[in-house]
């Protein structure tokens, strides 16, 4: 079999457990996109439907930047909203583009299915057998679990650190670490080192800090290049930050809360809303029982389930005189007004903080 | 006698005060930006300088607002650099303490501040479109050759105004070019163009806002008293314009930075000269960082705009 290139987009972080698992079950070399940069956007915006969403127009400039780059096999995923459709326009506007190379889509549907991911992986690699599909994908699971898992822990501290910039090469290293995992047992060693790391970096007080929520799309939630670094932003001004999304909980935690959480805010949704629009309600109720002193929502521009949801979250939020702030991604946004935008949210909160 | 200088540099106009330690405006300034933020700031502070008594004023706190505050902020090593959001609140609230609503709408963005119990709730700027601004209504008087001060009384003398569709200011000038053929007045057309700014403003930057009394209207369109109209008309309630509403950021950050615990010195004899603005782009990745580099007499003194540290290297070597 002719050696191939694997390629994927970007996603935060999950490059590293997509790798690993990727080197594990094929015998192609894998090379994930390109980190992202202005000009991923602007490839992606420039060949892009101009009011598609904007993770599309990431994807997509991913792709190509791919493509260049010497991919030969490129993989998307899928979703329950326009994310769905993504795969098959991508493919058609990269071949339409001339470019040569084969593409899998690893979710057909909603209901994507272990046998159906198993067989698109033997069409990458047909010798592979199914016990050690399944191995590597429990491992990489496993993986991705750990990140989320440690990922929560910088969140809540990384506003606080005393020396800037330790989580971040603490986290790089980690990333390392996990890349180069042998088991089941090395993997959870490493976690647990990296977590005991993690704790001892030395932070200030964090006694009567802000803390602040992040609700909305995933993709926005989840690359940072796509909010222009709000989290970044948010540890900055010395914010706790909470968010939901991340792989974890749209692969497992979801399908299990989804009842629980209807019932919880039943006053307000009888039904879900299509992908997250549901659970970001259940959330801003969440955050304000908590006592959060704010709320973030992230959404590209023209994403439908977020904007059926907004409205039901904006009545949570008056009903509890809940500040919330909504920001809406596209290719045209300017980082000085997000900041604006930011500062006048943080002197907002702190304001009210101050008068309780 | 120590005083405060706040200074609030907008995308048509910046706007500078002089205040005493009990908020007493001693000198203040309105001029046009321009298209150069720092040439319009010399200007601000020449104009200052003429309304004070050099030897009585001392300044001890700056405070930068408006889309220019960081660039100028590090030229005049202000105390406070703050957004022009609470900025705005804290000038009003100083003057109107029981205020609700603020409307403000500047030469390119327009924003609705909420307060209540003197806390600022909520609030938003406009996203997406200049429609429903000050740059839409002095490029419709161009159209029309009338100067746009001169809009309000125009427009108050209406009593029919013309509706014009006013959702997209391109299509707006389409519209009003089409009254105009179909034989108008000049002073309904007008009135609609007011009547249209205080619609835009409500359906987009107040979508959704529970805009209560009192209501206060600033920014440069406020000096317009047929938007003021329009706006009455359309939320049934009386609005009210302040003297000082176009002055109303810099006013604020001034009182910002009297509350500042941070103090400066600052010299009156001061040259723009030295310094110099220089925008680079950084080639060592794809991103492109734009970065900026303030520079006084050659020597870097502040930089921004780089993503990483490899475009900070770069312009400090």
């Amino acid at each position: 079999m002719k050696k191939e290139i694997i390629s994927f987009p970007h996603l935060g972080d999950y490059s590293v457990p997509i790798t690993y698992f990727l080197t594990h079950t094929t015998p192609h070399e894998i090379r994930p996109a390109p980190k992202i940069t202005k000009q991923t956007l602007e490839l992606g915006s420039k060949y892009s439907p101009d009011y598609v969403c904007i993770p599309f127009k990431y994807n997509l400039g991913n792709f190509i930047e791919s493509l260049e780059n010497g991919a030969t096999i490129l993989l998307q995923a899928g979703g329950g909203c326009r994310y769905g459709y993504y795969a098959e326009v991508q493919e058609k506007i990269l071949k339409d583009l001339g470019y040569d190379f084969q593409f899998y889509s690893l979710v057909d549907s909603d209901h994507f299915t272990v046998s159906h991911m198993f067989q698109t992986f033997r069409k990458l690699n047909p010798h592979l057998p199914f016990l050690k599909f399944a191995y590597y994908a429990l491992l990489t699971l496993l993986m991705i679990f750990y990140m989320d898992k440690l990922d929560e822990i910088i969140r809540q501290n990384i506003g606080f650190e005393k020396k800037p910039g330790l989580f971040r090469k603490t986290k790089t290293e980690m990333l390392e670490t996990f890349s180069h995992t042998k088991g089941f047992l090395s993997l959870t060693r490493a976690y647990f080192r990296y977590k005991k790391k993690f704790q001892r970096i030395e932070i200030r007080s964090k006694e009567n800090c802000l803390r602040v929520g992040i609700i909305g799309e995933l993709y926005t939630a989840m690359e940072p290049f796509a909010t222009y670094f709000l989290e970044e932003e948010l540890a900055k001004m010395n914010i706790e930050i909470k968010r939901f999304t991340n792989v974890t909980y749209l692969l497992f935690l979801k399908k299990w809360k989804t009842r629980g959480m209807l019932r919880k805010i039943h006053r307000y949704c009888y039904y879900t809303l299509g992908a997250d629009g549901m659970d970001n309600v259940y959330r801003a109720k969440y955050l304000i029982e908590e006592g959060f002193d704010g709320i973030i929502h992230t959404k590209p521009f023209g994403c439908t389930p977020e904007i059926g949801a907004i409205p039901i979250i904006d009545k949570v939020c008056k009903e509890e005189e809940m500040p919330i702030i909504y920001f809406s991604f596209d290719s045209g946004a300017s980082d000085t007004g997000i900041k604006t935008r930011l500062e006048a949210f943080y002197d907002m909160i702190q304001a009210k903080r101050g008068r309780e | 006698m120590e005083c405060f200088l706040g200074i609030d540099i907008g995308s048509i106009s910046t706007k500078g005060v002089i205040l005493n330690s009990d908020g007493v405006i001693l000198a203040s300034s309105y001029l046009a930006t321009n298209g150069s933020p720092m040439e319009a700031v010399k200007n601000v502070i020449l104009e200052l300088k003429e309304q004070i008594k050099e030897e009585d004023v001392q300044i001890v706190g700056i405070g930068t607002t408006g889309s220019a505050r960081k660039l100028i902020g590090t030229i005049l090593n202000a105390t406070v650099i703050k957004n022009e959001i609470t900025a705005h609140a804290t000038g009003t609230l100083f003057y109107y303490p029981n205020i609700r609503t603020i409307i403000e709408i500047g030469g390119q963005d327009s924003k609705i501040i909420l307060l209540r119990d003197q806390i600022v709730t909520d609030y938003a700027m406009n996203t997406l479109c200049a429609a429903g601004t000050g740059a839409f209504l002095s490029s419709q008087a161009s159209r029309l050759g009338v100067a746009v001060e001169e809009f309000g009384p125009i427009a108050v003398e209406s009593k029919h105004p013309t509706n014009i569709a006013a959702r997209c200011t391109v299509f707006a000038e389409s519209d009003l070019v089409h009254k105009i053929q179909m034989g108008y007045k000049k002073e309904d057309i007008i009135a609609g163009l007011c009547k249209s700014v205080a619609m835009n403003y409500l359906n987009n930057v107040g979508k959704g806002k529970k805009i209560e009394g009192p209501i206060i209207f600033q920014g440069g369109v406020s000096k317009n008293i047929g938007v003021k109209k329009a706006f009455e008309e359309l939320l049934g309630e009386e609005v009210i314009t302040s003297k000082v509403g176009h002055l109303m950021g810099a006013i604020g950050v001034a009182l910002l930075a009297k509350r500042s615990p941070k103090r400066t010195t600052f010299q009156f004899q001061f040259s723009m000269e030295e310094f110099e603005t220089k925008g680079v782009e950084c080639h060592r990745c794809p991103n492109h960082c734009e970065i900026i580099s303030v520079r006084k007499n050659n020597k870097l003194i502040d930089s921004w705009g780089n993503r990483c540290e490899r475009g900070e290297l770069k312009i400090r070597s």
